[in-house]
């Protein structure tokens, strides 16, 4: 018998909507097969089999949300071949073995049911879990010292002795802010019940709203503005685009923004950083996260070491991306681990506006329509294609001094699109 | 300069078993034994008595044939058949022993041991039996020496191997008494007066303290007490024993009960008034091994205050029991081999194999009430169970102990046909930190007596279902 378990698609995944099964008992699969589709905080993603076999039972239902990482959803018949003997132990090894990374995954409940139909597995034994729930301990801080890193009483016990692993510990700070404060419900705050909608929060909306919570309270942000003379820009990206035109390529003037915020990363390399409690980070490469809204949300591919890209190339990259964000196919990967983010509002005739940092990077550029407007040339009144472009920065690793470095290396690379080529 | 990684002095179940688990991990290592291999145990100890138990017992239900619509006429025994049978059973228990030492090339030697002054533990210096000596070294030295009858010479209670005895006497005698004073009622008293009141012998058992098998819990000393009464066994509890004198035809035992003296007589007396710990004559003192209270002090990874020197089983203290010398064994030999085992304690359990059977692990309902501990007790007769009823094995009960405030089971006691079988199942919940939510949920096999387990796990909730 194989065990499907939840998959954890990206590192920091807790849990997902368990979106569809494209299989059903009686069904026979074969290694890649694509079985589920998990929606998680950004994306739905297929899940294929690893095993070959018939589906025996579907534990978890469609359309289930918050299915934590690691639970049993399906199991499979397989082979069942019993696991090989143990060979001989060699000594100290057998026993310092850590154990697995144990998936310690499900919270204490205060009374914990025998094992539920979902098959959460539970490294804990079962006074450990309740003693654990009894003095509000999160499992998952205390490290298990019973059989296979199983965590025991004593363990339990251990972690109350020493004050640790309490529940406000690291998992609890995880957990929606929302959810930590009473919030007061629309009713207490005048607004009757029935005289609205309620749209479920799906995972992409509480990561929105877990995110950038965390990050209004974590960061100290501020905006810097800085206006950009868009003429030039507009008259190669005419000509690029003519050229391109074969090729089916067409550069967008945030393709321009992306390219040109990548450069000037590189040429004030202090504003590609992130804050973490060790030290900055300075990042190797301008990974460039771009907005894109989708339906009931938005995510923020991301166009990986763009200071070594092309126009062209950049602008294939962002199409696919954009499209594949729409669809929410990205793979994690994708989507995770930018080091400043370019957001684009000039679509839809914004003038300007600030976005929230998204941590950790320690940047976020927002880029407002490029609009006709006067401006002053050599002491004359002159119209110019302008575009007004905010730079909000974590001032824990952005000064103002380094952000206005940063915006002055990055304006003269649009307003004279050759000089990119410099 | 080590000749071994660990020598075992002694090769009882817990110096063989831990010798096992060494060479299983790589060590190399050798046992020291000065007589048999598997110690007391298997030549003198449980092994041999439940031979001679199961003789008595299948003796014992031919009265009962009736009850079960068969009858049978002329039954008999043989006593020198059954003492024939139990020592051929031990026997062939320690030349597997034998065998498992040559299996796991382990070295026997044959000799008696005394430690001195090492480098990186004590060096054994061993008395061959053969003659001569032979000196060891070993980077680690387990003791596992385990222990002797207690005597009371300052009573007159020193075994003589005739009209006193103690229970290697008891073990192989030459012809069978008609009349027994057993002193103490633990599990060796108990198992031999049951085993020769099964034989017809007239027994009486003499307790110091007010009731039978005292470590067990009251409602099983009780119950117990009541089914040997009715196979003919008689007590006295609460009963001093001031003298013991032989007599031209056995023993005369004075025994003082409520202020009152009385006289019992008897041919023969058999001792079972506890256990002393083999520490003396291995050179403990000279190497400044810590005691406690005439057994070897030892931490939680069953390691003395000397440096590569461990002892396990009974020199190391309570309970006297081979599976807790095993246990401690396996420990020990994983700590030499660089376990990280945080410690050795688990729970043991006890059993005494007279009829009924009594096995019981963890904490009695006075031991609880005694240590202040709120708890929720169930019970469950067996005469209520099915397989019981069917099987006539009606007699006993399960009691059940669990914490009230964290739902573990802490202990469990049961007396009735064939319980020293069940209680693993309670050792294996108690061992694995279940709480009554995994024993309720548990399904047990039907018909099974086990399901009064199951029943007295629910009882302690007001959930039980056949009462």
């Amino acid at each position: 018998m194989t065990d499907i378990l939840m998959p954890a698609l990206s590192p920091t995944m807790e849990e997902g909507v368990l979106a569809k099964w494209h299989i059903k008992v009686g069904d026979t699969v074969s290694a890649g097969d694509v079985i589920a589709e998990i929606e998680t905080d950004k994306a739905t993603m297929e899940v294929e089999a690893v095993d070959e076999g018939e589906v025996l039972e579907i534990l978890v239902a469609e359309g289930t949300e918050g299915v934590k990482v690691n639970t049993l959803i399906a199991r499979l018949a397989g082979d069942d071949a019993a696991p090989a003997p143990k060979k001989a132990e060699a000594a100290p090894a057998a026993a310092a073995a850590p154990a697995k990374e144990a998936p310690k995954t499900e919270a204490p409940k205060a009374a914990p049911a025998p094992v539920a139909a979902s098959g959460e597995r539970i490294f804990a034994s079962p006074l450990a879990r309740r003693l654990a729930a009894m003095a509000g301990l999160d499992l998952k801080a205390i490290k298990g010292t019973g059989p296979h890193g199983r965590i025991v009483k004593r363990d339990v016990e251990a972690a109350q002795a020493s004050g640790g692993a309490s529940a406000s510990a690291p998992a609890a700070a995880a957990a929606a802010p929302a959810a930590a404060k009473a919030t007061p419900s629309l009713a207490q705050l005048g607004i009757p019940d029935g005289t609205y909608d309620l749209v479920p929060l799906d995972g992409m909306r509480k990561a929105i709203a877990r995110r950038l919570v965390d990050s209004v309270n974590n960061v100290p942000h501020f905006p810097l503005f800085i206006d950009v003379e868009l003429d030039a820009l507009m008259a190669a990206r005419a000509q690029i685009n003519k050229m391109l035109e074969p090729r089916g390529i067409k550069v967008s003037v945030n393709d321009f923004v992306i390219k040109a915020a990548a450069m000037a990363l590189k040429a004030v390399p202090e504003a590609n950083a992130s804050y973490t409690p060790e030290g900055i980070a300075m990042h190797h490469h301008a990974d460039v996260s771009m907005a894109v809204a989708i339906d009931g949300g938005l995510i923020t591919p991301i166009i990986r070491k763009a200071e070594t890209k092309g126009l062209a190339q950049i602008a294939t990259e962002s199409k696919d991306l954009a499209k594949r964000a729409r669809d929410r196919k990205l793979k994690p990967e994708e989507f995770q681990g930018g080091t400043f983010s370019v957001s684009n509002l000039g679509m839809f005739g914004i003038k300007q506006f600030t976005s929230i940092i998204n941590e950790p990077q320690g940047c976020i550029m927002s880029v407002g329509a490029g609009e006709k407007r006067p401006v002053v040339k050599n002491g004359e009144l002159a119209v110019a294609t302008v575009m007004t472009v905010t730079l909000t920065c974590d001032h824990r690793v952005v000064d103002g001094a380094v952000g206005a470095r940063f915006l002055q290396a990055f304006k003269p690379l649009l307003e004279e699109p050759l000089s990119m080529l410099a | 300069m080590s000749d071994f990684d660990l020598v075992v002095i002694g090769s009882g179940p817990g110096g063989y078993v831990a010798a096992i688990r060494a060479s299983q991990l790589g060590l190399k290592v050798a046992i020291v034994e000065r007589e048999n291999l598997g110690g007391i145990c298997l030549n003198w100890g449980c092994i041999p008595t439940k031979a001679l138990l199961k003789s008595g017992e299948k003796f014992e239900s031919l009265s009962h044939l009736k009850e079960y619509g068969l009858s049978a006429s002329g039954a008999s025994f043989d006593f020198d058949a059954i003492i024939q049978r139990s020592r051929g059973v031990a026997k062939q228990l320690t030349q597997g022993v034998g065998f498992l030492m040559k299996k796991n090339k382990i070295e026997v030697i044959e000799g008696t041991a005394k430690l001195e002054k090492g480098t990186a533990a004590p060096q054994v210096v061993v008395t061959l039996n053969k003659g001569g000596e032979r000196i060891v070294n070993a980077k680690n030295v387990m003791l596992a020496v385990g222990a002797r009858a207690r005597a009371l010479p300052q009573i007159g209670l020193e075994a003589d191997g005739d009209k006193i005895w103690a229970y290697r006497d008891a073990l192989a005698p030459k012809k069978l008494p008609k009349t027994f004073v057993v002193i103490g009622s633990g599990a060796i008293g108990i198992e031999f007066a049951s085993f020769y009141r099964a034989l017809g012998a007239d027994v009486t058992v003499v307790e110091a303290v007010d009731r039978i098998m005292p470590v067990e819990d009251e409602e099983v000393s009780k119950a117990a007490q009541k089914g040997f009464e009715k196979r003919g066994i008689k007590f006295k509890t609460g009963a001093k024993v001031t003298k013991v004198t032989k007599t031209a035809n056995g023993v005369s035992v004075a025994i003082e009960v409520g202020g009152k003296a009385e006289t019992l007589e008897a041919e023969v007396c058999i001792s079972a008034v506890g256990i002393t710990a083999n520490t003396d004559g291995i050179g403990l003192e000279a190497l400044g091994v810590e005691l406690d209270r005439g057994h070897i002090k030892t931490d939680s990874h069953c390691q003395t205050n000397v440096k590569g020197l461990y002892a396990i089983g009974d020199c190391a203290g309570a309970p006297w029991l081979a599976h807790k010398a095993s246990h401690e064994g396996i420990h020990a030999a994983e700590h030499i081999a660089g376990f990280k085992t945080p410690n050795v304690n688990s729970p043991i359990a006890g059993c005494t194999y007279a009829q009924p059977q009594v096995a019981s692990v963890g904490v009695t309902e006075q031991g609880a009430r005694e240590a202040k501990r709120e708890v929720k007790i169930g019970r469950f007769p067996f005469r209520v169970n099915g397989k019981a009823i069917a099987s006539g094995d009606t007699e006993g009960f399960v009691k059940v102990i669990f914490d009230a405030k964290t739902g573990a089971l802490i202990g469990a006691h049961m007396i009735g046909h064939e319980v020293t079988e069940m209680i693993q199942g309670y050792v294996t919940a108690i061992t694995m930190e279940a709480t009554e939510e995994d024993i309720h949920g548990i399904v047990y096999p039907h018909p099974t007596m086990s399901e009064a387990m199951h029943e007295a796990a629910l009882d302690a909730y007001g959930r039980v279902i056949h009462i």
